[in-house]
């Protein structure tokens, strides 16, 4: 399967907000959020089918979200997450010295995964820190 | 007979928008209706009536279950778990008000800790240029009253803050603008087509992570020098275009956001902005607005300048004085050098909104979440304390993104035990004296809110 790479940036969208507010355990932040927003002809060059997992890559992690086509228009080479718990898995730390990571430009490689499955916010966060017992 | 409470204040992003009306149930319990507001703003007051919304801490225990435990012990313990480390971080503050964050001072204070707020991964690169360059700014109402051009620089408040521009800053008649959207010509830059970008009538569609040359662009043009035929993917025309409307505005109004501190190039980005916001004025007359996220983020920087000197990434570890070094005192970075043993979490959700790798690292020591809701934080803590909604059970002050402070009311009553986030640090404070005996410190002027009228704990 090829593999492209794309330029990422993860900001707020008004589904994630009125999802977050809802609680972010609710299953309405799970769809507003484990989704990767890119351009169908990049889409096209990595050989995703719309709509299906893909896993996304970057220098400090990896993460498997929904590639769908964007919302908000975006050009071919950029690919967005919207800003929470599947965007942070992937977004460096990196401050450039004044505090704030990485949250938007950073490059990552997306391949397809229709296989694999989304993992729910407390799994992935909970995951990370050696808390996740299973269920949902 | 249910009541309609008018003039309450949204406490969701940075427009605090104060004229919502909220229609409560006759025992001041549940939120029946929410009017004026958002979609956001609507979602978080109903969200209040959560009947699962927890009413007691909860400690970890060494299975990994978390269990309730009464306020004192949870006092107790978060007083003891803050003399105890050496270096401990207190974050958040993006969904508090100033009464709590004037009271966490006292803690910070005497637990030598690190005190920081949400700007350290929104707005902190915007401090850093503001210091550097100064902050040409105005209110909000002067945006509405007199702008002709509004510019949206890396900034989508469709989506952000859902109703500033109908508040302030394209829709609204005001007293030079009473057109309205007709008299207001709106320019957005931003590298995707955002639904702000749709209602510009100019969008330069830059490419991503360019906005210091795009902005250094503009400033060239604007002092009559020549460009390249293209910079950051924009044609030389089209940026002309902009400097020519921008240049030729009555008053322009440029707010910027996420996508010019979020990106490399960081506090240049909004150095090189403030310094066009500065040639436009040899022009016209011209302001600049940092579109803050939340209803109270600007209250940290209000409240702990005036207590410290310094409105984040304040390092109180020291003992005599406070320090401030972004990169070295700041959350992500101090998380990263795991140069903290002690986390405190208070307003926010560091656990979905750091990156993975600061949450790992924190996670080494104790991590302690204060916040009404359960959220990703509060779900790996080892102590999640509750406390009020400030803005709906708990009124208090707030700071909106051009500084402009508002007192919010409460609309419910709040859950009957649960203290807001000012009560629970004074007496988080008055444990730690017990502790160090030592003899708490009050403000007279604070003497009478050490126990506000209200039954909670204790």
């Amino acid at each position: 399967m090829a593999k492209i790479h794309l330029n990422m940036i993860t900001q707020r969208s008004i589904e994630e907000g009125a999802a977050m507010e809802q609680g972010k355990t609710n299953p309405n932040y799970f769809i507003a959020c484990s989704i990767c927003e890119m351009n169908p002809e990049d889409m096209k060059r990595g050989g995703i089918l719309k709509n299906t997992n893909v896993r996304v890559t970057s220098e400090c992690g990896t993460v498997i979200v929904k590639a769908i086509e964007p919302t908000q228009y975006c050009p071919p080479g950029l690919a967005h997450i919207r800003q929470g718990v599947w965007a942070n898995q992937v977004v460096p730390p990196r401050t450039q010295s004044t505090g704030t990571p990485q949250y938007s430009g950073f490059p990552v490689t997306i391949e397809p995964a229709p296989e694999e499955k989304l993992k729910t916010a407390l799994n992935l966060v909970q995951g990370a820190v050696g808390l996740w017992k299973g269920g949902n | 007979m249910p009541k309609l409470i008018k003039g309450v204040g949204c406490p969701y992003c940075g427009s605090s928008c104060d004229d919502l009306e909220v229609l409560i149930s006759d025992d001041e319990t549940k939120v029946l209706e929410v009017h004026n507001a958002c979609i956001i703003g609507t979602n978080l007051f109903h969200h209040a009536n959560d009947p699962t919304r927890p009413k007691l801490p909860r400690m970890r225990q060494p299975d990994g279950t978390m269990k309730e435990i009464p306020y004192t012990e949870a006092i107790d313990y978060m007083a003891k778990t803050m003399l105890a480390a050496k270096k401990p971080l207190i974050y958040g503050f993006g969904s508090t008000n100033c009464e709590g964050m004037s009271a966490v001072a006292r803690i910070a204070e005497k637990s030598g800790a690190v005190l920081d707020n949400c700007a350290t991964i929104c707005h902190g690169p915007s401090f850093l240029a503001i210091f550097d360059n100064g902050y040409p700014s105005c209110t909000l109402g002067e945006a509405k009253n007199r702008a002709d051009v509004v510019v949206f620089w890396g900034c989508n408040p469709m989506h952000a803050h859902p109703r500033h521009t109908s508040r302030y800053s394209i829709f609204p008649r005001g007293y030079f603008t009473q057109k309205g959207q007709m008299q207001r010509t709106v320019l957005s830059i931003d590298p995707r087509e955002t639904d702000t970008a749709k209602l510009a009538d100019i969008h330069l569609m830059l490419d991503q992570g360019h906005d210091y040359e795009l902005f250094d662009a503009f400033r060239t043009v604007l002092r009559g020098f020549d460009i390249p035929e293209t910079v950051a993917g924009i044609p030389r025309d089209t940026i002309k275009k902009s400097v020519e409307i921008m240049k030729n505005a009555r008053f322009c109004m440029i707010f910027f956001g996420m996508g010019c501190t979020h990106t490399n190039g960081r506090n240049h980005n909004i150095d090189a902005a403030i310094s066009l916001t500065r040639d436009l004025n040899e022009h016209t007359k011209c302001s600049i607005m940092a579109m803050r996220g939340h209803y109270n983020i600007a209250g940290p920087g209000q409240v702990w300048a005036w207590q410290f000197g310094f409105p984040y990434c304040i390092d109180l570890s020291k003992g005599t004085h406070a320090h401030m070094n972004p990169g070295e005192t700041s959350s992500v970075d101090l998380a990263m050098r795991d140069e903290v043993d002690c986390f405190v979490n208070v307003g926010a959700d560091a656990g979905a909104h750091f990156p993975i790798q600061p949450v790992q690292h924190l996670k080494k020591h104790p991590f302690i979440t204060i916040d009404p809701n359960f959220n990703m934080a509060s779900e790996i803590s080892d102590l999640h304390i509750p406390v009020r909604i400030a803005g709906v059970d708990e009124p208090g002050v707030v700071y909106r993104m051009d500084n402009v402070p508002i007192q919010f009311k409460a609309v419910l009553k709040g859950l009957p035990g649960v203290p807001s986030d000012e009560e629970l640090f004074n007496l988080v404070y008055e444990r730690m004296c017990e502790l160090t005996q030592t003899k708490p410190i009050w403000l007279a002027a604070k003497e009478d809110r050490r126990y506000p009228e209200s039954e909670a704990v204790i």
